[in-house]
């Protein structure tokens, strides 16, 4: 790593501070669109991953780990679970492994809204992409 | 009920990612992955005992109907493969437990050791080519990492060159399921067969039938295609290399048996002669390796090779026989291998080094390891009554009837050529004189010993017991012989 991350670039470091949500709020709004049109969670969780990326990048390691004290690994089994968890309810109503279950719902504010179990599935994908994009990307960083 | 068919795939892949979480107590790790395993295991028996019983099992996942949905097909052949991996994979991680350490085991053994078993199950299960595609995926990711585990300078080595022929390899498979999706229009086996048959098999679908032979060669281990086999193997340590000489390669060798003989078996004059030339040449050139080397653990890597020409004779002679004797040759090889592996690694743990001219005398200072080593390895070498012999018998005797008189005699010389690489461990490693020092002499192995040991005694079992298994084998190979038994319990009538 060159000395030039880590001069103090003030504008870099608030453009980033608003951009880097601006991102998570984005890599969100891909994830719950992924159902009918392009997006979902593989797209989703790599937009997380460039989000909190940006943070690194921009701020440096160590402050970030105290900010952020999460292990990556984790979130991979996690999204692991989750994915595949919500692949058995179906086997719960004797339908096969992986059956998808939606149904319309009014909610108050919100109006007639669509629910399904595949979001679900969707959600553990989202987790899992992110955090194995940040610990392959963290891991060479790393090895400099 | 069919949701027994889900057992041997979703135990591992969701306790290998319950383990992650356990990544750093190493305790908890143990406990979990050897409850897991057992579990495991009991789910494969009960799905051998089901489908044995009731045959073929299928599950459309996600509900969607085949020839659109990826069914899970389990036939008596996946349940008999889905059966040997657990019991290998078993005796593994039991060995794993002892001889991996604390500081490797640390960097996520177990999860992958998982998640290789769920790619290897998926494989067998899959009755979807392209999902076939994602679970070699799944294996082999899992055995990269695997492979490199410990990053000693060898195993980066080997592990890049592993990498690279086998991404090769992966990629032409994509581009082998791309041709088959154009030339057919689908990519579930059932519906493959049918279209096949439609088509007719010539031109264009025996290149295709050429390019996954190419494909599955590479991972498979088959000549030409067996160079990076050897040293890979002999890198990582004795377990995970154990898992790999047992049971990875297999996989392939499956790959090759269901293509051939649910969708590419309207020409078998020229796919099968292809592969039988591949087998005789992989026999020789893989036993010739072994003959030539005098590192213990680099011997069985070699005959590895030569292991996998006989299961590719005996499958592409191509009568009820002669594939009967390959499938119990597949269950033979991978429990002695597997044990014949882990005998190295507790070698080596006594002697200190796998150079067998830097050993000696074993045999004085641990009679047992000694004369459990004798008896697998006269059971790989083929002689009676151990299950080597019952497993090279049938592929000679169809070889015979179907008159394929020169690849039954490379067969038997082969077969001479292992009894003399085994009889040269033996005499270097445990005859003579103690090479080893006093403290050493002294290494208690019982212990290790356990995890080996009934997979010896399964060897023993299955060479006394050789007929109901070699029953059993046989009604496999009626079964896949005649591919609308699949063809209709996948797409109905």
């Amino acid at each position: 790593m060159s000395m030039k991350w880590k001069t103090n670039n003030l504008l870099f470091i608030h453009i980033t501070r608003v951009t880097a949500f601006l991102i998570l709020a984005l890599s969100i709004y891909l994830f719950f669109a992924g159902h009918n049109n392009p997006g979902g969670g593989f797209i989703g969780g790599l937009m997380l991953a460039t989000s909190i990326l940006l943070l690194y990048l921009t701020f440096d390691r160590r402050k970030i780990n105290k900010m952020l004290p999460m292990n990556y690994a984790n979130w991979i089994g996690a999204g692991i679970l989750i994915s595949l968890l919500t692949g058995l309810i179906g086997t719960i109503v004797g339908k096969p492994y992986l059956t998808q279950f939606f149904d319309y719902f009014t909610l108050p504010f919100f109006g007639e809204f669509e629910l399904t179990t595949a979001v679900l599935f969707d959600f553990g994908i989202y987790l899992g992409v992110g955090g194995s994009a940040l610990i392959i990307i963290l891991a060479i960083a790393e090895d400099t | 009920m069919t949701n027994l068919v889900l057992l041997p795939l979703l135990i591992p892949v969701i306790m290998g990612a319950v383990l992650i979480f356990f990544s750093k107590n190493e305790k908890a790790q143990k406990i979990i992955s050897g409850i897991t395993m057992i579990a495991l295991l009991i789910g494969s028996i009960t799905l051998f005992i089901a489908v044995a019983v009731n045959g073929t099992l299928v599950m459309e996942l996600g509900d969607w109907q085949p020839p659109y949905g990826i069914p899970l097909v389990i036939d008596r052949l996946a349940a008999f493969m889905l059966l040997v991996s657990a019991i290998v994979a078993t005796s593994t991680l039991f060995f794993a437990f002892k001889t991996i350490s604390p500081i490797r085991s640390r960097y996520f053994f177990y999860p992958f050791f998982f998640f290789l078993l769920t790619g290897i199950n998926g494989s067998f299960m899959t009755g979807d080519l392209f999902n076939l595609f994602v679970f070699f995926e799944v294996m082999l990711i899992s055995s990269y990492i695997l492979m490199a585990h410990g990053s000693t300078n060898f195993q980066l080595r080997e592990t890049f060159k592993y990498f690279v022929i086998n991404l090769f390899a992966s990629m032409l498979f994509l581009a082998g399921v791309a041709y088959i999706y154009a030339a057919t229009g689908t990519l579930n086996f059932a519906h493959l067969g049918v279209r096949v048959a439609e088509l007719g098999q010539d031109n264009i679908l025996n290149v295709i039938a050429v390019l996954f032979i190419v494909v599955f060669g590479i991972k498979g281990g088959l000549f030409p295609l067996y160079f990076w086999l050897p040293r890979a193997y002999t890198g990582p340590p004795t377990a995970i290399a154990a898992l790999f000489g047992g049971l990875l390669t297999k996989v392939g060798l499956y790959a090759i048996i269901r293509m051939f003989t649910v969708v590419f078996n309207h020409d078998p004059d020229f796919t099968h002669t292809v592969l039988l030339v591949m087998a005789a040449f992989t026999m020789i050139l893989g036993v010739l390796g072994a003959v030539a080397s005098y590192n213990y653990k680099s011997i069985l890597a070699y005959h590895c090779i030569s292991q996998y020409g006989y299961i590719m004779m005996g499958f592409s002679i191509f009568s009820p026989i002669a594939i009967a004797g390959a499938i119990y040759f597949i269950a033979h090889h991978s429990i002695v291998k597997t044990a014949l592996f882990q005998f190295a690694g507790v070698t080596e743990k006594i002697t200190g080094t796998s150079d067998l001219k830097k050993m000696g005398g074993v045999i004085s200072s641990h009679p047992w390891l000694a004369w459990l080593f004798f008896i697998t390895a006269m059971s790989l070498a083929g002689i009676p009554p151990l299950a080597g012999f019952f497993a090279k018998y049938p592929l000679v005797l169809g070889g015979l009837e179907e008159g394929n008189y020169i690849v039954v005699a490379v067969a038997l010389f082969v077969g001479l050529l292992t009894l003399y690489s085994m009889i040269k461990i033996m005499k270097f490693v445990y005859w003579g004189k103690a090479k080893h020092d006093e403290e050493r002499q002294k290494i208690s192995v019982r212990k290790l010993l356990y995890s080996v040991a009934p997979l010896v005694i399964l060897t023993v079992v299955i060479g006394f017991g050789a007929e109901p298994v070699l029953q059993f084998t046989t009604e496999i190979a009626d079964e896949i012989l005649d591919p609308t038994i699949y063809i209709t319990s996948v797409l109905g009538e």
